[in-house]
């Protein structure tokens, strides 16, 4: 569904944001990309939705050579992504955003109630609130997730969804990944340093340094992180990772 | 009964939102002529008779009326003077359109200066409208010089709504406002010149009294080779509170000047300025696009939300 070949995104003075990157995605898989901070895992994202330009290397959609297409072709073929940092937009209200982002040939029908439920809001509070500087930070980044889930997409990137999640909140947006996965048929990226996130993973990509370090089972890389003897932290680890700040890579 | 051309329709619907006679109180001047007039039971509405203009008398306590005085330019050489004067009861609550439009078809500059004068009475409440327009194909400058004075009596509320969005070649807004003891002031002001635009507003607002308070939220766009400058100030006499925002968004060839100035003449007096001058967002620009939605899709959505 997504093929990616020798993929290289240089920063000025040469510095290697991605380096040489090769994966193949399948359709209807949910994959899950976790790796230390400055990996290179949002530039990996962006650089597959057109906002970035790779120095070197091709990107193929449905077998389609998308690389040299804009960002409004590849969101017209259906590839969406849910910014780390989503923007703010004075004067527009969510009920607007999410219906800019059902979009022309998106799903009229969809109810928005049930979409921002989806992220946890209650939409008789936020449909008429404006998307700017009053939202905190953790609602911004639900509605953003909500923008996304309003696509009937064939490929979805969430970069770090978890963070301003509650619990419970957590659970139904879980859920709500998984519906569209099945649905709709989405194939789903989510990057996430999350261990209940990595649990819905079919597979799971390893970055470290711009490079892919391990493509492996969710399984695997599971039982490494509680096996994994050398780490120190382990035992405050595994309850830690309930928590959104804790972030493990290993 | 007055006739209204395509032309003066159009107009109408861009300046005040009619699409036929309005209800309650109105004034329709054109072309420096009053074309028709409508008085009620509490809102009267006598000519000037020393200059060009009208008295607008609103009885004490009246609440939920109207008054429109659109005023509509439809020749080109027009030089138009107009003296407005409202007197707004106590305690009353109205809320009044008085926008200009300027059709301008030939050559020569079309220009109307309005002079209004507010005097708000205690407790009373406006809300004032006022929006400015230019269409024609001409190539005379269409040219709003407005004037306007506020004085607002205790316990008093203005709000003011004051929007240029189009076709408007030069325009200089002056706007004075006087507040008293528990006084309120509003100000929502939105603007937008292109191509060779020049808009210049100021803003004074004296917080005379214990507990007044003003807030003025200026939103402009300068696209092209317009020029905006904003003078907005602020002198609090007393115990008061104000607030300036003033945010602008430049793009093109553009010069946008933006001024604002607080000056306080007692210990208790908190006042406050902002004013930021930035093009789109880039992260603005980029999330639309991943929409679906081409550039210049994007800038129209984030133009128009910003300007609302
Ligand atoms: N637009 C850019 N210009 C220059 N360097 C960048 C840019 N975007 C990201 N980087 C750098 O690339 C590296 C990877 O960043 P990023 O993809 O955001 O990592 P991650 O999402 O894994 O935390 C970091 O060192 C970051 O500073
Ligand atoms: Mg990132």
């Amino acid at each position: 569904m997504l093929k990616i070949e020798d993929l290289t995104l240089e920063a000025e003075g040469n510095f290697k944001i991605l380096d040489d990157i090769n994966l193949n995605l399948d359709k209807k898989k949910l994959y899950v990309i976790t790796g230390p901070n400055g990996s290179g895992k949002s530039s990996l994202a962006k650089t597959i939705m057109g906002m970035y330009t790779p120095t070197s290397g091709r990107i193929y959609f449905e077998g389609q050579d998308i690389t040299d297409l804009s960002i409004t072709q590849r969101a017209n073929l259906n590839i969406g992504y849910a910014f780390q940092q989503p923007p703010r937009f004075k004067g527009i209200t969510v009920e607007e955003l999410l219906k800019l982002s059902l979009g022309k040939n998106g799903a009229e029908e969809l109810d928005l109630c049930e979409l921002l439920l989806d992220v946890g809001l209650c939409a008789q509070d936020y449909l008429k609130r404006q998307v700017d500087g009053s939202l905190s930070g953790g609602e911004l980044k639900r509605i953003e997730l909500a923008t996304v889930l309003a696509r009937q997409l064939k490929l979805a990137i969430f970069d770090e969804p978890e963070a301003g999640i509650d619990l419970w909140s957590f659970q139904r947006l879980a859920e709500t990944f998984e519906t569209i996965h099945y649905k709709y048929d989405t194939s789903i990226v989510i990057i996430s340093h999350q261990e209940r996130i990595l649990n819905l993973a079919d597979e799971v990509i390893v970055m470290r340094e711009g490079q892919i370090s391990e493509l492996t089972t969710k399984e695997n890389f599971l039982s490494k992180l509680e096996n994994d003897a050398d780490c120190r932290c382990r035992q405050s680890c595994e309850k830690g990772a309930l928590y959104d700040e804790v972030e493990c890579y290993r | 009964m007055m006739k209204l051309n395509v032309i003066d329709k159009q107009i109408l619907e861009q300046v005040a939102d009619l699409h036929s006679v309005p209800q309650g109180a109105y004034n329709i001047r054109r072309d420096g002529e009053a074309l028709d007039r409508h008085t009620t039971a509490n809102i009267n509405i006598v000519p000037k008779s020393d200059k060009p203009g009208i008295d607008i008398f609103v009885k004490p306590n009246t609440k939920g009326e109207s008054v429109h005085i659109p005023v509509i330019l439809s020749k080109t050489g027009m030089d138009d003077m107009v003296y407005n004067t409202f007197h707004i009861g106590e305690g009353s609550d109205v809320y009044i359109v008085a926008g200009c439009g300027i059709h301008n078809p030939g050559s020569q500059k079309s220009q109307h200066d309005g002079i209004h004068e507010f005097h708000v009475g205690k407790g009373a409440r406006i809300k004032y409208v006022e929006k400015h327009y230019g269409q024609g194909r001409g190539t005379g400058d269409r040219i709003l010089n407005p004037t306007t004075y506020i004085e607002v009596e205790e316990g008093g509320v203005a709000e003011l709504e004051m929007v240029q969005i189009r076709g408007v070649d030069y325009t200089k807004r002056d706007t004075e406002v006087k507040l008293h003891k528990d006084a309120k002031l509003i100000v929502t002001e939105r603007l937008l010149t292109d191509q060779k635009q020049k808009a210049h507003s100021i803003i004074d607002v004296e917080l005379i009294g214990e507990d007044s308070s003003a807030q003025i939220i200026s939103r402009s766009v300068a696209k092209d080779d317009s020029k905006q400058v904003f003078n907005l100030n602020l002198i609090g006499l007393n115990r008061c509170r104000g607030h300036i925002q003033c945010d602008s968004i430049i793009m093109d060839n553009a010069h946008v000047s933006s001024i604002p100035e607080i000056t306080a003449k007692h210990s208790d007096a908190q006042l406050v300025h902002e004013a930021a001058i930035g093009k789109i967002a880039s992260e603005q620009l980029l999330k639309l696009e991943t929409l679906g939605f081409t550039e210049k899709e994007a800038e129209k959505i984030i133009l128009k939300g910003f300007l609302k």
